[in-house]
């Protein structure tokens, strides 16, 4: 096989040299991917596009979804779930939400981030409604009742009967991440 | 399988353990069915790993003393034997296939998180651990609570040095524990020898392991991933307690809650919020400002006879209610409660050089809290 | 130092300092690199001494947590890039050449850049425990966010002197590429080189393959820390464990880059010192070869503990696992070398077995981290520190002191002291016994990695291992006199002091002349 790349000479290594650098660069993307597609490290998928039903079905499998919120670092505003624990049936659209006070008094952004555990769980996990696809704006002492909307559907592998959502809440008030 | 390894656990702790478990140089077995099947994995590659050692070594040690040239050897002069070389990369790849598949179903054993009876969600902070029990409404901090007099060789070091908590983490036994991991700040990794978990806990992100203890204990371990400056010194107890005892901790727990909640708003006087304080302070300043309030400057500047305990009340409680940012600093209006708040700054702006005679009530910091 | 030839080349080196500092002869080079890979193994050890003093006994005596943490990470770092790879490419400018039967390298101008880049890198590195903020202080390893978000203001030090020795091993690594493939002396075939020559050539192919990778990652830390960024930070969209793929991705590779120079190293010396071939030549160069290619696909095995997918876990059990096959088969073929020889134990010879034995015993801990379910127990333990120390330190370590003894009397054409030499030996493998075998112990009792103070139950093992690296390192200094009084004033040197070497590198004379082989030396 004839490479394009020599490697006896210096300008055929450094292409190679080059390649490498960009495929570094490249993993980042490739992990995203791979992480959305297998489910892995409990990293959910953005907003769901696929097709909506109200009808649920009576044989469904029940499970249990259980609602953790984090706080990063120093953020101190209280952040937390309208209910810790809640049963469903699986294809079952439900709705909850997540309380956020701002207790300082200056505006401040927020960013929610999702992780879901089992991480098998994952992609099967979506989300209609969150309040983690758009940063979050708050004016001083402002009380906020987050939305979620979400179902879980039924090809969830059988071993998982339960399942835990959690929010870490990032304080990006004032860094490069603020949308203007 | 599982009753197979037990069989080689038993054989293997027979042989070397039982004499020498106080040297502590070796993995516990541990309190868990999970730990045992490690142990029995650990010293089985490790018996394999002396074998082939005592093979290859022999035969080298053997030949360095027989094909010395000053024995009269003659030197051989082959150069190799294709024969030779297939027997020994294939003696190899079977031993570590038959490793393989104990380890795998061991793997797959320690994957599977489902069906558990009690879930707690452990966060990692710099430098500390905190624990909630999910579903009940308790939830707390775990530090360190060895005196820096022990650190700083003042006075002698008790047992526990260094694996000691001011609240431990209680759980019962038989029951299956799913433990839901992440981080406030960088990444930490809780770890238990004795019930054989180690997760990461990643900022962002929760990360999940399991645990079954068979036996009541106290069980210590220790932050197993560098995360700065005292990652040496947020150690991990867990208190396995019978399902009785455990039962009743709870109720304790949320009649403290409880408790805690009233005595905001109840008189306190300067001796109490003194002694409180005291405590408060060993437990998560000492750390850094030090015992006598002297900090280490520049880093962690003094406390004795400084500006901001001397001056505006309000300034101090701001910062340690907020931290500050860009220093090690943290927010504790996070992380300590309304009372224990109060006791610090009333202890910090009493003791040492300070005697301002101040007083700061825990419903003072609610309102700064509730803003 | 050097001798005049007698061919029409009548150039010998320039007079004064400024000749080191323009050279672009392989011998000056190979020198200036020695010269600088001791002096950072000075610092290096320094740094060590400063960890092993306040390990010696539970409590904080000497230094504070935070001051600790920077002298982990500096020892890291300067000892893998400062001393050990450094060393390794100085004994490949020396040997490459004379090895194969070539003048120079072939980019011999770029060869004197790649070296005079890394005084700067490392006093810029060095320079960072004078900042305000101290030096890195995350681990050699660097894992984010500690070292972007909660990084000091010396991380960006830290990033550009990691770009800069980036930029050197490439360079280096090219140069030893073209120069293998394209100025071997005629009938010298690939399956005809010195086992040196193969392993530095695929090392090199690891190296231009993987640093580009460490390059990428720290450039994305560089971002993150600095243009906003979130590559590694959740709240932008990034992922901490991110960091930790592509740092090991390359750092795995990295660490074989650390290892098989020494295994080509010990593969002259040991067929040497038995007067005998050495055993399964072919064999050695597929194992090296099959080790190469197998270190890109290990790297999670660092990460075991990280919440892997058990898909991945797996993948990677038993991708580490099968990595011991050819490393394993190697070492068979070194004791098959030394069977039926007839043997002689001078120094180069007793730094080889030793490797043999110790490195043996790092590989085998090694084969223990692999298995995935016991390494939950040993991952970020003493049990870690004690594998890798054993095949850096008695592995590559031991055979950059063996090549030195080797192949000094060719370098400077004067012998050093042999009772020295064995006393230097001796003393280093009580020393590093002492000090790493116990780390075994108190890993697998429970002490964690990177901590400046520890539980009681493990102060006995760490009082011996501190003894035994204060004996090791002290040491070290016997070596670095019997180097200097070598080269001052050590007995004449044959051209092949040696009774059973063999290689082109023997066939010049002993000082070796500054310009060797300025015509090919006749085919074979």
């Amino acid at each position: 096989m004839k490479l394009f790349i020599k490697p006896s000479t210096p300008s055929g290594l450094i292409a190679i040299v080059v390649l490498m650098f960009a495929f570094g660069f490249m993993l980042v993307p490739l992990y995203s991917v791979f992480c959305e597609i297998t489910g892995l490290n409990g990293k959910t998928s953005g907003q769901y596009q696929g097709a909506l039903t109200n009808e649920v079905n009576d044989n469904a499998r029940n499970i249990t979804v259980q609602f953790v919120a984090n706080r990063n670092a120093n953020l101190s505003w209280p952040f937390t779930p309208q209910q810790e624990v809640m049963e469903l049936k699986l294809g079952e659209r439900k709705v909850t939400s997540f309380r956020v006070v701002n207790t300082s008094n200056k505006a401040v952004v927020a960013q929610a981030v999702p992780s879901v555990s089992p991480s098998a769980a994952a992609s099967h996990l979506h989300k209609i409604e969150c309040f983690c696809f758009e940063q979050q704006a708050l004016g001083p002492s402002e009380t906020k009742d987050m939305p979620l909307v979400f179902f879980i559907d039924e090809s969830l592998p059988k071993g998982i009967n339960k399942l835990t959502l959690s929010y870490t809440l990032f304080d990006i008030t004032g860094s490069d991440l603020v949308d203007m | 399988m599982r009753y197979f390894l037990r069989f080689v656990l038993i054989i293997l702790i027979i042989c070397p353990r039982s004499a020498l478990a106080t040297w502590a140089f070796n993995m516990p077995v541990g309190v868990t069915n999970t730990s045992q099947d490690i142990y029995g994995l650990h010293m089985t590659i490790f018996y394999i790993c002396v074998a082939i050692a005592i093979v290859v070594f022999g035969v080298m040690f053997w030949s360095i003393f027989h094909h010395r040239k000053s024995k009269g050897a003659q030197a051989a002069q082959f150069h190799g034997s294709v024969l030779v070389e297939i027997i020994w990369t294939i003696i190899p790849i079977v031993i570590l296939v038959v490793m393989a598949i104990p380890a795998t179903k061991t793997l797959i054993d320690m994957y599977d998180t489902a069906e558990s009876d009690i879930d707690i969600q452990i966060t990692g902070y710099q430098w500390k651990w905190h624990y909630k029990y999910i579903g009940e409404d308790i939830d707390f901090f775990s530090s360190l609570s060895t005196p820096q007099d022990e650190i700083h060789n003042k006075t002698t070091k008790n047992p526990n040095y260094l694996l000691e908590v001011d609240n431990a983490l209680v759980l019962p036994i038989n029951k299956k524990i799913r433990f839901l991991f992440t981080s406030n700040d960088v990444i930490h990794a809780w770890w238990v020898p004795d019930l054989a978990v180690k997760k990461d806990a990643i900022p962002g992100f929760i990360n999940e392991s399991w645990t079954r203890i068979n036996k009541t204990g106290t069980y210590r371990g220790q932050c197993a991933e560098l995360c700065g400056m005292h990652h040496g010194f947020m150690p991990v107890v867990v208190q396995a307690v019978t399902e009785a005892e455990y039962e009743s901790w709870l109720q304790q727990q949320k009649t403290a809650k409880l408790a805690e909640l009233a005595s905001v708003q109840k008189e306190w006087g300067m001796d109490e919020l003194m002694t409180t304080g005291a405590i408060v302070y060993q437990t998560n300043c000492a750390a850094c400002h030090q015992a006598k309030g002297q900090g280490m400057p520049p880093i962690f500047p003094a406390l004795s006879g400084s500006a901001i305990a001397l001056g505006d009340v309000a300034e101090h409680i701001n910062i340690v209610v907020n931290g500050r940012q860009g220093t090690a600093m943290a927010a504790y209006g996070k992380q300590l409660s309304a009372v224990e708040i109060a006791a610090v700054i009333t202890y910090e702006r009493n003791s040492w050089d300070n005697k301002t005679g101040d007083i700061v009530t825990p419903a003072d910091i609610q309102s700064v809290i509730d803003n | 130092m050097y001798e005049q030839t007698e061919t029409a080349d009548h150039h010998g080196p320039a007079k004064g300092l400024m000749r080191w500092v323009l050279t672009t002869n392989h011998k000056d080079i190979g020198t200036l690199y020695l010269i600088f890979s001791l002096i950072m193994f000075f610092i290096g050890g320094t740094m060590a001494f400063v960890i092993r003093a306040e390990l010696f006994q539970p409590g904080l005596q000497l230094v504070m947590p935070e001051f600790f943490n920077q002298m982990t990470t500096m020892h890291g770092l300067i000892m893998i890039f400062g001393a050990v790879m450094p060393a390794f490419v100085g004994l490949a400018n020396w040997q490459i050449p004379l090895m194969i039967g070539a003048p120079d390298m072939a980019l011999p101008r770029l060869n004197n850049w790649s070296f005079w880049i890394l005084p700067f890198a490392f006093s810029m590195l060095l320079y960072t425990l004078f900042m305000e903020g101290g030096a890195p202080n995350f681990g050699w390893t660097a894992y984010a966010p500690l070292s972007t978000t909660y990084a000091p203001p010396s991380v960006t030090f830290f990033i550009f002197a990691v770009h800069m020795m980036g930029i050197s091993s490439i360079m280096g690594a090219i140069n030893v590429i073209v120069t293998i493939f394209n100025m071997r002396a005629p009938g010298m075939g690939l399956m005809q080189m010195p086992m040196f020559v193969w392993t530095w050539l695929i090392t090199a192919f690891l190296l231009i393959a993987v640093m580009p990778v460490l390059a990428a990652v720290v450039t994305m830390m560089l971002m993150d820390i600095h243009f906003g960024t979130s590559f590694f930070n959740a709240a932008g969209g990034g992922d901490p464990v991110l960091y930790q793929h592509v740092f090991w991705f390359f750092a795995h590779p990295e660490v074989y880059i650390m290892v098989l120079p020494a295994f080509g190293v010990v593969s002259q010396i040991i067929p040497a010192f038995s007067r005998k071939p050495l055993f399964g030549y072919t064999s050695m160069v597929y194992a090296t070869a099959a080790i190469a290619i197998m270190s890109f696909v290990v790297w999670a095995h660092h990460m075991f503990t990280v919440g892997m997918p058990l898909a991945g876990e797996l993948f990677f059990m038993y991708s580490t696992m099968l990595i011991a096959i050819p490393t394993g088969v190697k070492i068979f073929n070194w004791v098959g070398t030394m069977f039926k020889g007839s043997m002689t134990f001078e120094t180069p010879m007793l730094f080889s077995v030793a490797f043999i034995v110790l490195f043996t015993i790092g590989g085998l801990s090694g084969i223990m981290l692999a298995i995935a379910p016991a390494d939950f127990q040993y991952q970020d333990t003493y049990f870690v520190v004690a594998h890798f120390h054993y095949v850096l330190v008695p592995g590559s370590v031991f055979g950059i002191f063996a090549a030195v003894y080797y192949w000094l009397p060719k370098w400077c054409g004067r012998m050093y002291n042999e009772p020295m030499g064995q006393l230097h030996f001796w003393l280093s493998i009580i020393g590093v016994n002492l000090t790493f075998f116990p780390m075994h112990f108190v890993g697998l009792a429970g002490m964690p990695r990177r901590i400046p103070d520890y539980a009681l139950q493990f102060a006995d093992f760490n009082m011996v291992t501190s003894i035994g690296a204060f004996l090791f390192g002290a040491t070290q200094l016997l070596f670095v006199y019997n180097v200097i009084k070598t080269i001052r004033s050590g007995e004449k040197a044959q051209q092949k002091p040696w009774e059973g070497a063999e290689g082109l590198e023997w066939t010049v004379p002993s000082p070796a002349p500054y310009h060797t082989f300025t015509r090919p030396p006749a085919g074979s």
